[in-house]
């Protein structure tokens, strides 16, 4: 269970976030959903503890994220960077398999190796793109390698961060479906942004809209639709009227 | 106010020097704290003394080369003033060993080595990879800073030492081919004078030297500033502070080393 009770965060004279409270139950999906900039990535990043809240408390399974031991706090969690991040200097095979080469959860060289390939299959890559080098491959595809590489080590609490922005809408679909399945079948806890509402339907259990700074709607995905809050419903309908500025 | 706006200035720009010294001085007691505990990543310490050592290995012998060959014709240039031009094959020897091999070896290796260091951790920085390191459980600081730091170490002394002897060579270039000087003569003079500290000094301010440039060049990366804009002024910095601070730090081994 994560919980975000309260949280601010301030970059300089910019207040991202303003007191954002939000509750993660284990084994669900909760998908966060709102206009670019509005501080979703800076929200994961305080989870995992790479951005240092100004005030406010987060926990994960009662435990407060700043205090924990932090390689045995990160083991169980798996993070898919918006922007890919992989390391350019390893090849394919050796992002995904980053966790299993050295660490705790160490395994022998040709064991990772098959490991990672297996997970690259699971995001539509085939063995082949292993040996090559981030660089040598495509945004979507970057982006695919590093979704294998955050469920590589099978974790317990996997954050997604835009996994099927830059992607066509047939591998979309195919994360879509493997996120779905890794939630189910691993019974791990999600927390993905995105802003695309075919995923938002087939990956959620409960959507958080963000928007200046706090979270301005929750509820079950199936309550999305029906709700008035003039935010959620300018939001999934891509309206550039409503309360939501369009000059941000 | 516009009076007194210089001194406040001045005092400012004190304060920020200041503040970045002591926050080099904490990273420093940290790279050496990762390079003294486990885990150790030695596949990034191969790749380092690689990238460090074996390819600056052209740069420094054609910067050795041409210094000691310049260093000759100054030398003979100026001994001849008081017809001393025997002391060639040793000054150019003393001097190259003890001074311009691992300074300006250095100078070299710093622009090279320093740059590329702040240029590629800083783009890790800004593209998310240090972030994705720490949540894969690696310490950045030892994954990335300590093998740096530690081949940098290691390998800028061997590469003053081929420096040296490049520069010596050199100068026994010229001195045969355009001034005359007897073959046999030149390397007995060279080697009969020169001492063990002649060299090993040179070695140890190498060592230095080293240090500093990649700790220089994974301290600006580490602190880049976001985009390109950030890696580009990371990587200048790194340059200018890493020279800079061979400079005063050969000053004061000299001193501590030579001065009686
Ligand atoms: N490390 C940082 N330093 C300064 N500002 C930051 C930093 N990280 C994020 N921000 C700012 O915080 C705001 C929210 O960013 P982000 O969480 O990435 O937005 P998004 O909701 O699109 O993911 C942006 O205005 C961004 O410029
Ligand atoms: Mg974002």
């Amino acid at each position: 269970m994560i919980r975000l009770d309260n949280v601010h965060k301030t970059f300089g004279t910019h207040p991202v976030l303003r007191g954002v409270t939000l509750d993660v139950p284990r084994g669900e999906s909760m998908v966060i959903i709102g206009g670019s900039g509005t501080g979703k990535s800076v929200t994961l990043k305080c989870v995992l503890g790479l951005v240092t809240p100004d005030s406010g408390t987060i926990t994960v399974d009662g435990q407060d994220v700043t205090r924990a031991d932090r390689d045995e706090f990160l083991s169980h969690f798996g993070m898919l960077f918006q922007g890919g991040a992989l390391f350019d200097s390893l090849r394919v095979w050796e992002n995904v398999a980053f966790r299993l080469l050295r660490g705790s959860l160490k395994k022998p060289r040709e064991e990772a190796r098959a490991i990672a390939i297996d997970k690259l299959r699971r995001v539509g890559l085939r063995s082949a793109v292993a040996d090559l080098y981030p660089a040598e491959l495509s945004g979507g595809m970057q982006k695919r390698v590093g979704l294998a590489r955050a469920i590589a080590a099978d974790p317990q609490i996997i954050f997604f961060d835009e996994p099927t922005t830059g992607l066509d809408p047939i591998m979309s679909g195919v994360i879509n479906d493997l996120i779905r399945e890794i939630v189910v079948e691993m019974g791990a806890t999600a927390m993905t942004i995105t802003h695309d509402m075919s995923s938002v339907r087939a990956i959620a259990d409960k959507v958080a809209m963000l928007h200046d700074g706090v979270i301005q709607w929750s509820g079950p995905v199936g309550e999305l639709d029906a709700t008035p809050d003039p935010y959620v419903q300018q939001f999934i309908h891509g309206r550039a009227d409503g309360p939501i500025e369009a000059v941000r | 106010m516009t009076l007194t706006a210089p001194v406040a200035s001045l005092g400012r720009s004190t304060l920020a020097a200041i503040a970045s010294l002591g926050r080099i001085s904490i990273f420093t007691a940290r790279t050496l704290r990762h390079i003294a505990t486990p885990p150790f990543y030695l596949r990034e310490f191969w790749q380092a003394v690689i990238a460090i050592g074996w390819l600056s290995l052209p740069v420094v012998g054609l910067t050795a080369v041409f210094t000691g060959a310049a260093l000759a014709l100054q030398i003979y240039a100026g001994s001849a003033r008081f017809s001393a031009e025997a002391v060639v094959p040793q000054i150019v020897a003393i001097g190259m060993v003890r001074e311009l091999g691992p300074v300006l070896g250095s100078l070299m290796v710093a622009a090279r080595v320093a740059s590329s260091i702040a240029a590629e951790i800083g783009t890790m920085k800004v593209t998310e990879q240090i972030d994705a390191l720490v949540t894969l459980s690696t310490h950045p600081m030892k994954y990335l800073t300590a093998p740096r730091v530690l081949a940098a170490t290691l390998t800028v002394p061997a590469l003053v030492a081929v420096g040296d002897s490049i520069g010596i060579m050199g100068g026994y270039l010229v001195a045969t081919t355009r001034l005359g000087f007897n073959e046999a003569a030149y390397v007995k003079n060279t080697f009969e004078f020169l001492e063990f500290w002649d060299v090993g000094s040179g070695l140890v301010k190498g060592a230095v030297f080293g240090f500093i440039i990649a700790l220089m060049g994974c301290y600006y990366g580490m602190n880049s500033g976001r985009g390109a804009q950030g890696v580009g002024a990371a990587t200048k910095a790194a340059v200018v502070a890493a020279s800079v601070l061979i400079l005063a730090a050969n000053y004061i081994l000299t001193e501590a080393f030579f001065a009686s």
